[in-house]
């Protein structure tokens, strides 16, 4: 099964992605597939956009031997430290790439929508640093749970339109950004965020990011020698998921696994697991898994991490869960906090809470698959965005006397 | 009643085709069938009944707005189903308007078959293109129903071909790039793509996005053969103070609309 195949049909992986969108974004969707696959071939292209991830993001971001984590899990666990990437997250790998292929496509506009605010952080960085115009819209709610990310959006120079309709929250920030860009289509680049939406969006952010397990698999066979047992990562919409299994997914006897956002458990129903606890539909312009009720309504989602928070996911997870190729489960809030005071404690690294879910579930793979495992973890972003709501979440369940 | 006939019949009289768009359920479910029925006796001759959907990304804030309170409210796609056997028992065509989940969700050829056992012509995909649509093109020739595809400005020559194909009943062009909302003026671009869509079919072309009165009908009506107004009619029974009021307000508009179809230039 390669992954060139499932794109082959018009952005479907098997049966899955695809185009969901007004025909008004057609011929936008089609310029950017041919540019994309232009630009993806263009030596020049690729050597820029390799320059600035070096330069400027800090790329390759090192694979480190997590030594005391791996004592307390029972495996080697070695971690992709995308959380020491310029700004924090691998959210900057799929900015850079996108917005360069903005500048080449003789664009001068660009729309994002963000969540939690690592995106249109990220976006408004990239803009800057490009020269591009920037506009995220950003549910009303997230703009006050997020008041900080707000603020350093409109530091770098980035507009922040705030979205009241809907739920307030990132889905309804992507219906008015696909309305901006149905709009002004023609001098605007919709930046968008993770690997979801129509094609080519799932194919060209998987590629951007698909750093992440090039040079994971590359380093893993320069420092140990051979590959690892199994790859972890967390799914929201499914970016550094994707970017952590692209290069290993041929390689059979790596596993792949992705945690989705649990929440309260997905019997609570209070939970953001799209796969684990969804069905297959249409949302924001792709076949894939959501949350929905019995007439196709989305549900909101729920989770502790506002970047997992997403009642979707890429369309090349559903169908990677689909051909098994690789597992995806859920990891709760409370199994999330745990991982990530375990971290905090044993290496000295604060994760974001949505890689908090990744260190969860390495350590049921470690469980299972026992000392000799060496196991990939990636740790797709920093944790200082989430201080106040880890705070928030210790204070109600202090360390002693409970159960993971 | 189908759309082809109501075209024939305002072709018979010389005028264009007024097409009136709510979405089921708003401002109620008795409210809406009540002002659909003012606005066909005021002179819509084509229904088409919305189904409200949690994620509208080709609607502005007017249906957004109207959406959302009808959801709110508990709207089914059972009720759409009853809204749309309601509209058909008034002696015009009734289409369904749907984003493509909530008919995805209910099962496409489920879907059909009970659209078409309640009466209804046919549905308008404003987010499905025929590209992904398999399944509908075969649930609408099993179940006798139209397919109202949209294409835009945008759309390329061949694929505006393409979609123009796949269409049955009549050909939805989007005169401008945008989502819906009432506006100023209308759009220039509505004419060229009435134009282009008229190289590659017979197929009547309905032109929508926008027209607000009947002065705006009249002008759109002098190249397309159907009117297609949503978010006005949504947003005199947003306005308005009782629903009696906005039964009549919307009504009114209908008339004057009705007027501006009959002096198409
Ligand atoms: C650090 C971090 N990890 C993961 C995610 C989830 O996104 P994705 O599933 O696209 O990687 C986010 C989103 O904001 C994030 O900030």
């Amino acid at each position: 099964m390669s992954n060139a195949a499932a794109d082959a049909f018009f952005g479907h992986f098997g049966r899955y992605g695809g185009r969901f969108v007004p025909e008004a974004l057609i011929a936008a969707l089609d310029e950017l597939d041919v540019e994309y696959r232009k630009a993806w071939s263009d030596d020049g292209f690729r050597g820029e956009f390799d320059r600035m991830l070096r330069e400027y993001a800090n790329c390759p971001s090192p694979l480190y031997e997590a030594t005391r984590l791996s004592a307390s899990l029972g495996a080697r666990v070695l971690l992709k430290r995308e959380d020491l990437n310029h700004t924090g997250a691998h959210k900057i790998r799929n900015v850079l790439g996108q917005a360069l292929l903005t500048k080449r496509m003789g664009k001068p506009r660009v729309i994002a929508e963000t969540g939690a605010g690592q995106h249109g952080v990220a976006s408004a960085t990239a803009c800057a640093y490009l020269d591009l115009e920037c506009v995220v819209y950003m549910g009303e709610e997230d703009t006050r749970r997020q008041a900080m990310n707000v603020s350093r959006m409109r530091l770098l120079g980035a507009e922040v339109v705030p979205v009241g309709t809907g739920s307030r929250t990132l889905k309804d920030a992507i219906n008015e950004a696909l309305r901006d860009w149905v709009t002004n289509v023609d001098t605007t680049h919709y930046l968008l965020g993770t690997a979801a939406g129509p094609h080519p969006f799932p194919s060209m952010v998987r590629d951007f990011v698909g750093g992440i397990s090039v040079e994971a698999r590359q380093q893993s066979l320069d420092k140990l020698g051979r590959l690892p047992d199994a790859v972890c990562a967390c799914v929201g919409g499914g970016s550094n998921a994707i970017g952590s299994f692209h290069a290993f997914v041929p390689d059979e006897g790596v596993r792949l696994f992705g945690y989705e956002a649990g929440g309260d458990g997905v019997a609570t129903g209070r939970h953001a697991a799209s796969i684990t606890g969804g069905a297959v539909g249409v949302l924001h312009g792709a076949r894939t898994y959501l949350l929905q009720d019995e007439d196709g309504q989305t549900v909101e989602s729920h989770s502790i991490s506002a970047g997992l928070d997403y009642p979707a996911v890429g369309p090349e997870h559903a169908y990677l869960h689909d051909t098994g190729r690789v597992t995806y489960e859920p990891v709760t809030d409370a199994e999330a906090m745990d991982a990530f005071r375990l971290l905090c404690r044993t290496e000295g690294i604060i994760p974001a809470i949505e890689s908090a879910h990744a260190i969860a579930g390495a350590r049921r793979v470690a469980r299972e698959l026992g000392p000799d495992a060496v196991i990939v973890v990636t740790l797709s972003g920093r944790g200082d965005k989430d201080g106040d709501t880890a705070a928030e979440w210790f204070a109600g369940h202090p360390e002693e006397g409970r159960r993971a | 009643m189908n759309v082809t006939d109501a075209f024939e019949r305002a072709r018979a009289e010389g005028r264009r085709v007024l097409v009136g768009y709510l979405p089921a359920g708003f401002p109620s479910y008795d409210g809406c069938v009540a002002a659909l029925a003012a606005m066909v006796k005021a002179g819509v001759d084509v229904v088409e009944v919305g189904l409200p959907y949690s994620d509208p990304v080709m609607d502005g804030p007017i249906i957004q707005r109207a959406a959302e309170r009808s959801l709110a409210q508990g709207t089914r796609t059972t009720d759409v189903l009853r809204t749309v056997e309601a509209v058909a028992e008034m002696g015009v065509p009734a289409l369904c308007m749907t984003y493509w989940n909530p008919v995805s969700r209910y099962g496409v050829d489920r879907f059909a078959a009970d659209l078409a056992g309640a009466g209804g012509a046919g549905l308008i995909t404003p987010d499905l293109i025929p590209d992904e649509a398999d399944d509908w093109l075969a649930a609408s020739d099993r179940h006798r129903l139209d397919r109202v595809f949209l294409v835009a400005p945008s759309s390329a020559d061949a694929r505006l071909a393409c979609t123009v194909a796949a269409c049955r009943g009549f050909v939805y062009a989007a005169s401008l790039m945008g989502v819906t909302g009432t506006r100023e003026k209308t759009s220039e671009q509505g004419r060229a793509l009435v134009a282009r869509v008229r190289e590659v079919t017979a197929l009547p072309v309905g032109v929508g996005l926008g027209v607000s009165n009947g002065a705006q009908a009249a002008e759109v009506g002098g190249y397309a053969d159907a009117v297609i107004v949503g978010s006005a009619f949504v947003r005199t029974l947003l306005d308005a103070e009782t629903p009696d009021a906005g039964v009549d307000a919307a009504a009114d508009l209908a008339a004057d609309l009705a007027s501006g179809v009959r002096s198409p230039g």
